[in-house]
């Protein structure tokens, strides 16, 4: 009742002045919008995702559904994307494996964003000991290689499971090695902003700790996070996608990109089946490009001083 | 004699120093040393010093942002210093603070109405439509435009946004207000409005404020009573008038000779201090000017001087007045 009160009031308010107050959030859409690269990259991103989610209305088959009549078969009618060695419609394995390639995407860059922002955030605020203790630990993480790491943890872990719970195993190995430098920049971020002062007027106004915290810190440090989310998911899409093709990642017959593009391997398959491994290498390429520019086009849109 | 709304005592506050991997305790900057001073009802009490003498930290440490190291504070006889959280929550009510930058003094990612209303919802003061107006009034008051409650900082000039940082901390209704260097970095046009302002509101709201600026002719125009730190130490308070008209410490003195004036004609004696301000984690023995006063002699780098009262309400630090 009450809110609905002030809202009434704010819009009366607006009336009165007909000059449009604009937001932060707005300021960022409006520059956003100019770019046209990064519009580019949204729309491609967006038809990716689409496809991706509506996977059984595009194509008739499953992706598993094996036809031996119909094996190695060149792009037809039929398959838009020829067949593959046990006769699985190829298209079809590609929309479906791209389900898993961007899904692992978004949840082990969810996952290196809360590792990321969260161990990052207690360092900042907190400094001291504990800011010490957790900038070792995250240098610690960032030194070793990620690629022999990966595969070491892959191989280890993931040895006798399930096709399926593999690809899980995939998601939080990327997760919990790419964390560490984005903990560094929210870090730093929260020890700048702790001493402005609006966070001593906030103090000296009686607001407790957490409101602090979630009123005042991380709405601004927010712009970075997504930002770092954005260009995590495509690294983790490059990661999923190198492991798979090692055979380290998600095993098939669970299709992602990276296993598709396995088929390159074989050089008999390399020069005369291109169909194999052309389409999921530029699926690949479509998604991370996309994803990046995305990111840099927020990263220019939210940095106030970028104001071209 | 009625008792001080404010009244400091032997204040403290030092920064230690870390160093190495294991972070040892290697020392203190010593930032306030033995600030006293009283701060009656509705009156202004400038502070003025070099940087780094410990001015904003005194007026920090007063309302709790900084944890004092030793002292005495008592607001209205509460015991500021020991408060627990919920007296403390009471006396943010009546203690508020301005600040020097008008930058990074306004969250940008909320409105103005939001930031001066932020403190009214916390401690429960108003509700609803009776909020929205004591926003409007705050602000009004403080001499912005009822529609400028939906916009937000990056919308307003430096001036402006000085006005937003007084409106914040006047919501609450307070009594006293640290003003912590408000204009130093405003145009001279906008610093004589937002002093003007400051002076209209204390006689309006019945205010008093401790008034912290480097910039002497600023303190002499809004202040009752001015106190000069050099160091961590107050060496000088007194009536302004006397305090500008006859000042005992040489350090006074030489900061007084080195207010510019508007007359190129004007022939002037400025006392120019050699050297550099010492150090607050290593400061010099007895009296801590003794290193650049011009009139300095053995007994100065000894013994300290003591804070006395040398004419009526003017307390000096200094061996050599009567000499």
């Amino acid at each position: 009742m009450d809110t609905k009160v002030i809202v009434e009031e704010s819009q009366e308010l607006q009336n009165i002045t007909k000059e449009e107050s604009v937001g932060p959030w707005k300021m960022v859409w409006l520059r956003f919008k100019k770019k046209k690269i990064a519009l580019t990259g949204v729309i491609i991103l967006i038809i990716l995702v689409l496809s991706a989610v509506f996977a059984p209305f595009l194509t008739p088959y499953s992706p598993d559904e094996m036809n031996f009549s119909n094996v190695n078969a060149a792009p037809s009618r039929q398959n838009w994307m020829g067949t593959d060695n046990l006769g699985r419609d190829y298209f079809t394995r590609l929309l479906y494996g791209g389900r898993v390639s961007l899904m692992v995407g978004v949840i082990s860059a969810f996952i290196s964003v809360t590792l990321g922002s969260t161990i990052g955030g207690i360092a900042g605020f907190f400094g001291g000991r504990v800011d010490n203790i957790l900038m070792r630990f995250a240098e610690i993480v960032m030194s070793f290689p990620f690629l022999p790491l990966a595969i070491t943890i892959s191989a280890v872990v993931g040895a006798n499971v399930a096709p399926e719970t593999k690809m899980y195993i995939v998601m939080m190995i990327i997760g919990c090695l790419s964390w560490p430098g984005l903990s560094r920049i929210v870090r730093g971020q929260i020890l700048s902003l702790k001493e402005q002062e609006f966070v001593l007027a906030a103090k000296a106004l009686g607001i407790p700790n957490y409101k602090i915290i979630l009123k005042h810190l991380i709405p601004n440090t927010i712009g970075y996070i997504i930002v770092s989310a954005a260009l995590s998911m495509a690294n983790a899409i490059m990661a999923e996608s190198g492991l798979s093709f090692l055979g380290l990642g998600v095993v098939p017959p669970t299709p992602t990109w990276g296993n598709m593009v396995q088929h390159a391997r074989n050089l008999h398959v390399l020069r005369t089946r291109p169909w194999l491994w052309i389409p999921p290498g530029v699926a690949i390429l479509l998604a991370v490009m996309s994803i990046n520019l995305l990111g840099d086009g927020l990263r220019d849109a939210i940095d106030p001083k970028s104001n071209n | 004699m009625t008792t001080p709304l404010l009244e400091v005592k032997n204040l403290k506050k030092y920064f230690p120093i870390h160093k190495g991997f294991l972070r040892r305790h290697v020392g203190d900057v010593k930032a306030v040393e033995n600030v006293s001073f009283i701060l009656k009802a509705g009156e202004t009490l400038g502070l003025v010093g070099e940087s780094g003498c410990g001015k904003s930290t005194t007026g920090r440490t007063l309302l709790r942002l900084v944890e004092a190291t030793a002292g005495e504070v008592k607001y209205n006889g509460i015991d500021v210093l020991n408060a627990k959280a919920n007296d403390l929550r009471k006396l943010r009510r009546e203690m508020q603070i301005i600040f020097q930058d008008p930058y990074s003094s306004l969250n940008p990612r909320i409105t103005i109405g939001e930031a001066v209303g932020e403190a009214l919802r916390e401690h429960n003061l108003y509700k609803g439509a009776a909020l929205k107006e004591r926003i409007q009034e705050v602000i009004e008051i403080c001499g912005l435009a009822d529609y400028h409650v939906n916009r937000y900082p990056h919308e307003f000039s430096g001036g402006q946004r000085q006005r937003i940082g007084i409106a914040r901390a006047l919501a609450l209704d307070p009594s006293f207000i640290v003003a912590d260097e408000p204009v130093s970095a405003l145009d001279v046009s906008i610093q004589a409005q937002i002093i003007n302002l400051m002076m209209d509101l204390q006689e309006q709201l019945g205010l008093s404020y401790l008034f912290i600026s480097h910039d002497l002719s600023v303190v002499k125009h809004i202040s009752d009573r001015v106190g000069v730190m050099y160091l961590g130490d107050i060496v000088e308070l007194a009536n302004k008038n006397d305090l500008y008209d006859t000042p005992l410490h040489p350090y006074t003195k030489a900061l007084l000779s080195a207010i510019p004036v508007p007359d190129p004609k004007m022939k002037r004696n400025i006392i120019i201090l050699k050297g550099d301000i010492p150090s607050p984690s290593n400061p010099p023995s007895g009296c801590k000017f003794h290193t650049r006063c011009p009139i300095a002699q053995d007994i100065c780098k000894e013994e300290a001087p003591e804070f006395k009262e040398y004419a009526k309400q003017h307390f000096a630090a200094c061996h050599l007045i009567d000499k």
